[in-house]
């Protein structure tokens, strides 16, 4: 019996779809671009992704919901960032993060106590019945959208990027927009600290416990009502975090922004396996770069391309890349 | 008489639309190991979920050590020092050997915070557990994933320990294993209570019985009484032990 028996070959997709991408682009640094931009869209879906697979995976709760937590992030930036103009329009990278920094904070707390709200009022009341979950999560969302056309405006509201981050890095001939390289360190942060906390302490330890047999925790002593509402407050933090990437992403933001998300969403958490946060990252990342590259190479198959990958995966993998035991 | 330690009084649990125990009457005697018999169906399983909170009783009350904890959450049941080993085993096959333990060590933050002396104990109770001390439980044969769950259970000191069916689908040899573990956790002084369908794991380990039909105690007294009366055991268990 091996002591670590580590599944690479789900890990392996990423590259491997990389590299069957080089020819079909063609130019080195066309594919370079694409790949990068593949690679930040992918971890900011990771950020947002991250925390609704675990809220199913420990509950067993269909949040269809997630998406209001994202337009929510963003909005709170634009309102942030607008106030903080004087940094943004600063020319000096660490100026910009000085008003990027608490607009991410400022979201993330925001998203994070109207999730503790929305676990209160609207998923409580519907454990263990998955039919209503999705009904009352999507209902959740569209008041949510509404609340938010109140406070900010039924308008697109753009959210430009701070100076400093515009613009783009040359890497050989290849043109790497500054942003995507913060997205990039960013989710790197992000998977970091889940990873972390997921492997190396005992509410990790609790979690992912939790994600396989929740009745044997409760037997062990744990309360896992209380460890769930903690992972949904922090799912959805990371969901306006998430938010805040993905308005700057897109330079613009509208209260609709979330739903229109919560379909890549979901197929990554498909892909990658219910429940599991590595498998989401994998899921996140070969959807960021299938959409980048069909996007580019035919644009008119770029959503389908992402249900296909999906269709695929699941052949070869019927509970996703990284499948969780007892599930 | 011993005292009772653990007290069912016409227990009623309902899932669903079923009506799966009548009356439960139970007395597990503080320091013995209870034996609770029955064909399949008896309510034996549901009886022990019913204990630990993780199905409601409809009617009645259990009482532990004095206390009504018929209300009672599973996680406070379990902060009484109640162990739980459901039939499933209940292991968590993506973690290792070590973070099974350290969960159930609820005071450990790191596995360096268990207790180094009960580990030992353990170690030679299941050496199984410290063999595989590092690698997912998943992997584990079903003999070896029944001596972690056991062991998990034991890795703080318990006033009860409930266990499901242990040598259910166990080899002979793993089945002593399990027999003489139960003999040593019971010389410990640790109150038992053990759901079994093999009659001679029953007969070997058993102080009291208590047997089970169709959602209710139908007999209770000692364990050699029984083992010692074959019609009384074709009568109330049928052939099939």
């Amino acid at each position: 019996m091996k002591q670590t028996d580590f599944d690479w070959k789900p890990l392996a997709l990423v590259p491997v779809l990389a590299l069957i991408a080089l020819p079909l682009v063609g130019s080195g640094s066309n594919w370079l671009t694409l790949t990068v931009a593949g690679l930040a869209m992918g971890m900011i879906i990771f950020i947002i992704a991250s925390g609704l697979t675990l809220v199913f995976g420990l509950m067993d709760v269909l949040n269809f919901g997630h998406g209001v937590f994202i337009a929510l992030g963003a909005f709170v930036a634009t309102s942030v960032l607008g106030a903080m103009g004087d940094w943004t329009g600063s020319q000096e990278l660490w100026r910009n993060l000085v008003a990027v920094f608490p607009a991410m904070l400022i979201a993330m707390l925001v998203a994070g106590a109207v999730g503790l709200a929305f676990e209160r009022f609207i998923v409580r009341p519907v454990y263990g019945q998955h039919l209503k979950q999705i009904l009352i999560t999507m209902g959740g969302m569209i008041i949510g959208e509404e609340l938010i056309k109140v406070i900010w405006g039924p308008q697109q509201i753009p959210l430009p990027l701070p100076e400093g981050m515009r613009g783009a890095v040359l890497v050989g001939d290849a043109a790497v927009e500054k942003f995507r390289l913060v997205a990039v360190v960013v989710g790197l942060a992000v998977f970091g600290g889940l990873a972390w906390v997921l492997g190396r302490t005992k509410i990790g330890l609790l979690i992912r416990a939790g994600v396989q047999d929740r009745e044997m925790v409760e037997s062990l002593g744990y309360r896992i009502r209380r460890l769930f509402v903690g992972v949904f407050v922090v799912g959805s933090a990371l969901a306006g975090l998430g938010g805040v990437m993905w308005g700057m992403y897109q330079q613009n933001v509208i209260a609709q922004m979330g739903a229109q998300v919560n379909v890549l969403i979901f197929i990554v958490i498909i892909i990658g396996g219910l429940g599991s946060t590595g498998g989401a990252l994998i899921g996140a990342l070969l959807v960021g770069l299938m959409a980048n590259y069909t996007g580019f190479l035919a644009p008119k198959v770029a959503l389908f391309s992402n249900i296909g990958l999906m269709a695929v995966v699941l052949l070869w993998r019927p509970q996703g890349v990284y499948p969780v035991a007892n599930r | 008489m011993m005292t009772p330690l653990l007290v069912l009084e016409g227990v009623h649990t309902d899932i669903g639309a079923y009506h799966i125990l009548h009356g439960v009457d139970l007395v597990v005697p503080r320091g013995q190991l209870t034996m609770l018999l029955g064909r399949n169906g008896a309510g034996k399983t549901t009886t022990l979920r019913t204990i630990m909170g993780l199905w409601r009783a409809s009617a009645g009350h259990i009482k532990f050590a004095g206390s009504d904890i018929t209300a009672m959450s599973t996680p406070q049941i379990s902060a009484l020092d109640i162990a739980y080993v459901p039939e499933t085993m209940g292991i968590f096959s993506d973690l290792t050997v070590k973070e099974n333990m350290l969960l159930a060590a609820r005071r450990a933050k790191r596995a360096s915070d268990m207790d180094d002396t009960r580990l030992k104990w353990i170690f030679t109770l299941f050496p199984a557990v410290e063999k595989f001390w590092s690698h997912p439980a998943g992997k584990l044969s079903g003999g070896q994933k029944q001596m972690l769950a056991v062991a998990r259970a034991i890795i703080e000191p318990r006033e009860l320990l409930i266990v499901d069916e242990p040598s259910k689908g166990l080899a002979p040899a793993i089945i002593n294993n399990m027999i003489d573990a139960f003999a040593e956790l019971k010389r410990g002084g640790v109150t038992i209570l053990l759901v079994e369908q093999n009659i001679n794991f029953a007969k070997r380990l058993g102080d009291t019985v208590a047997v089970m039909d169709d959602g209710r105690v139908v007999h209770s007294g000692s364990m050699q009484a029984l083992a010692e009366d074959e019609n009384l055991q074709r009568t109330l268990l049928g052939l099939s032990l």
